[in-house]
């Protein structure tokens, strides 16, 4: 029984999205979060750790452990389980505490 | 429940200290992971819900004028749902305030309302009850505040009232900050998992079990194909059968007690067949699928070079000590862990609320017969009393509710509902502090870390550091653990390792501590706060 979770809830969403991780395109389906369309790709990490540069992704999948943090256009921080993707949003692999490229 | 026998190999053990740990004994119940407070658009429901928000998005007030709402509400789980529509059948005006865009809590987390789910109900157990829930909210006058992000709640007013504070937006970035008043508050914020760490448990592809099923439930995904389940509690049954029907192949569920605890308990269980019926649906969907059971083992070690590759199992004794020469590897693309819940007291402690031991390990609020915190004024329902479950989470935030009317002058309804509400609530924590200590965490699980296990994942604090400030340093609780090496000091301030770093350092006590911030707020929403005229002595916490 090949079933999917998308079949089991009998989801009927509009037309899917892109995204892109690090100027990679995912495919997003409306209301899902970030976390949810990178997990759909296969993707499990989008994060290195400020001190050893390991890579992290989701883990409590409800907003408390902040493992997920990316940078979302442009932003860094974001709890990536939490913020829903939006068409053509760009999701950066947040490196460190994010704010690298701000300059501060 | 067929049961393979995944014995062999060694996995190398060493001495595991005492120091935490339950009083021990067993199965099954609906275990919600709990509402959380969080985000921000006002998302009102029915006519009478028209809560005004004033133009710099400071205060929340109902539309009939300037008064404080009578009952502000935190969290649209069961117990805080359950809450609001008791309330405003009442006649009180009632605001619920939830992270979430949409109520239900992690319990009965709903898929986005973008992905039009035409079957929620396939994801959940007991849906008819949050269906009920969700019908009686749509009829209701209860000004419905979602993606409110709450951060901290203060008396006002002298001490007559209640601000309830929240920043706003799917993660509470928007910066919009939301002041809601109200003569009482009722504290339904939920749960969140416990976690134990054990080498390998920072490799993406171990993911918590409640948030495996949190991000199933919300976003129909899953965290891999081929995704092992361990850790301790009931939660473990019910997220194997929900990654099972959503098409994951579970090799196998790994639970680190017995569950012979249960059988202990008799009485617990036989007051209590709803539960067992439950164990059974899940054990049914568990045996179509070919799920295997392993108890008294814990998963003691990730294999993989960027994600998850294998895990290696191991059997464990009555304290949780693994037994060397039987570990064993399984094969798969992801693990999800957890090892029961913890109640969610943050904003209830911050304000000086009363806890109590559970036993299990955790810190839950000490309630009276009516719900009411040691705070008056404050109640509080469902897990941060003691985990519980969805169908104990609805009769408190029931009665809650009504003490509330009761207090505020209203009719809380007939004595008849609130008698048999009361005896509920006594026969399901009877079984919840049985099932708390059959799955109470046993001292030796410190066994399977090594000197180089991550315990802080923010700080990246390992297990070697925080052993190296108990045994050099002479630290005998978590917050010196904190204060030598940072270990619970970042993001999650220690809601993911505060259980682990207190077991570490050897101190009986469950960690409690006063977070004046329970959600990072930005800098400016707090320089745009008016200032607060200071308290009489009699209300300060």
């Amino acid at each position: 029984m090949a079933r999917t979770p998308r079949e089991l809830a009998g989801a009927r969403p509009d037309p899917a999205f892109e995204i892109t991780l690090d100027g990679r395109p995912v495919t997003a389906l409306p209301g899902q979060s970030v976390a949810a369309a990178l997990w759909a790709a296969g993707i499990l990490s989008w994060r290195t750790t400020r001190e050893g540069g390991r890579p992290r992704g989701a883990f409590c999948g409800i907003g408390q452990c902040y493992e997920c943090l990316a940078v979302i256009n442009g932003v860094p921080n974001r709890r990536a389980c939490l913020v829903p993707a939006g068409a053509g949003d760009a999701v950066t692999t947040q490196e460190g505490h994010g704010h690298a490229g701000l300059g501060v | 429940m067929g049961m393979r026998d995944l014995a062999s190999e060694s996995a190398g053990f060493d001495n595991a200290p005492a120091g935490c740990g339950g009083d021990g004994a067993g199965p099954v119940g609906d275990v919600g992971n709990g509402a959380q407070v969080v985000p921000g658009r006002p998302d009102r429901l029915g006519s009478a819900a028209e809560a005004q928000s004033d133009p710099s998005g400071a205060e929340v007030r109902p539309a009939d004028g300037d008064e404080p709402y009578d009952l502000a509400v935190v969290g649209a789980g069961p117990a805080g749902l359950a809450g609001a529509v008791t309330g405003a059948e009442l006649g009180l005006r009632v605001a619920l305030l939830d992270l979430s865009d949409r109520i239900g809590g992690q319990f009965y987390r709903q898929p986005a309302a973008a992905l039009r789910a035409t079957h929620p109900e396939r994801l959940h157990h007991d849906w008819e009850a949050f269906a009920d829930l969700r019908r009686r909210l749509e009829a209701s006058g209860v000004a419905h505040l979602a993606g409110h992000h709450v951060w901290t709640v203060e008396r006002v007013e002298g001490g007559a009232e209640w601000a309830v504070h929240a920043v706003t937006g799917a993660d509470g970035g928007e910066e919009r900050p939301v002041r809601v008043r109200a003569r009482a508050v009722l504290l339904a914020t939920g749960a969140y998992e416990r976690q134990l760490p054990f080498p390998g448990w920072t490799l993406p592809g171990v993911v918590g079990a409640g948030g495996a099923q949190a991000m199933l439930k919300g976003g129909l995904v899953l965290p891999g194909k081929r995704v092992v389940v361990a850790g301790s509690g009931p939660l473990l049954l019910a997220v194997a059968s929900s990654l099972a029907e959503a098409g994951a192949e579970v090799p196998a569920v790994i639970e680190a007690s017995g569950y012979l605890g249960y059988a202990r308990r008799p009485r617990a269980l036989a007051a209590n067949p709803h539960k067992l019926a439950e164990a059974v649906t899940h054990g049914a969907v568990l045996l179509r699928h070919r799920v295997a059971l392993r108890t008294r083992s814990a998963v003691t070690e990730v294999h993989g070079a960027e994600r998850v590759e294998a895990v290696t199992v191991a059997r464990l004794d009555e304290q949780w000590r693994p037994l060397p020469g039987t570990g064993r590897r399984i094969a798969c693309d992801a693990l999800a862990v957890g090892h029961g819940l913890i109640p969610g007291i943050e904003l209830a402690t911050t304000l000086g609320c009363a806890t109590r031991r559970t036993p299990d390990g955790a810190r839950a609020l000490v309630l009276d017969a009516r719900q009411e915190t040691s705070v008056r004024g404050l109640w509080a329902a469902g897990e941060p009393g003691g985990i519980g479950g969805a169908q104990l989470a609805r009769t408190e935030g029931e009665l809650a509710a009504r003490a509330v009317a009761a207090r505020l002058g209203r009719n809380p309804g007939p004595g008849g509902r609130v008698r048999q509400l009361k005896s509920r609530r006594t026969r399901l924590r009877t079984f919840a502090e049985a099932m708390a200590t059959t799955h109470a965490p046993g001292p030796g699980w410190t066994g399977w870390l090594s000197d180089d296990t991550e315990v802080c994942r923010c700080e990246e604090v390992s297990a070697g550091r925080v052993r190296e400030a108990v045994q050099d340093y002479g630290a005998r609780d978590a917050r010196t653990v904190k204060l030598l090496t940072r270990a619970g000091m970042g993001w999650c301030q220690g809601r993911t390792c505060g259980a682990a770093v207190s077991c570490l350092s050897g101190d009986p006590e469950p960690p409690s501590e006063r977070r004046p911030f329970t959600t990072p707020v930005p800098l400016g929403v707090l320089a745009a706060l008016p200032p607060t005229p200071p308290l009489p002595e009699t209300h300060r916490g």
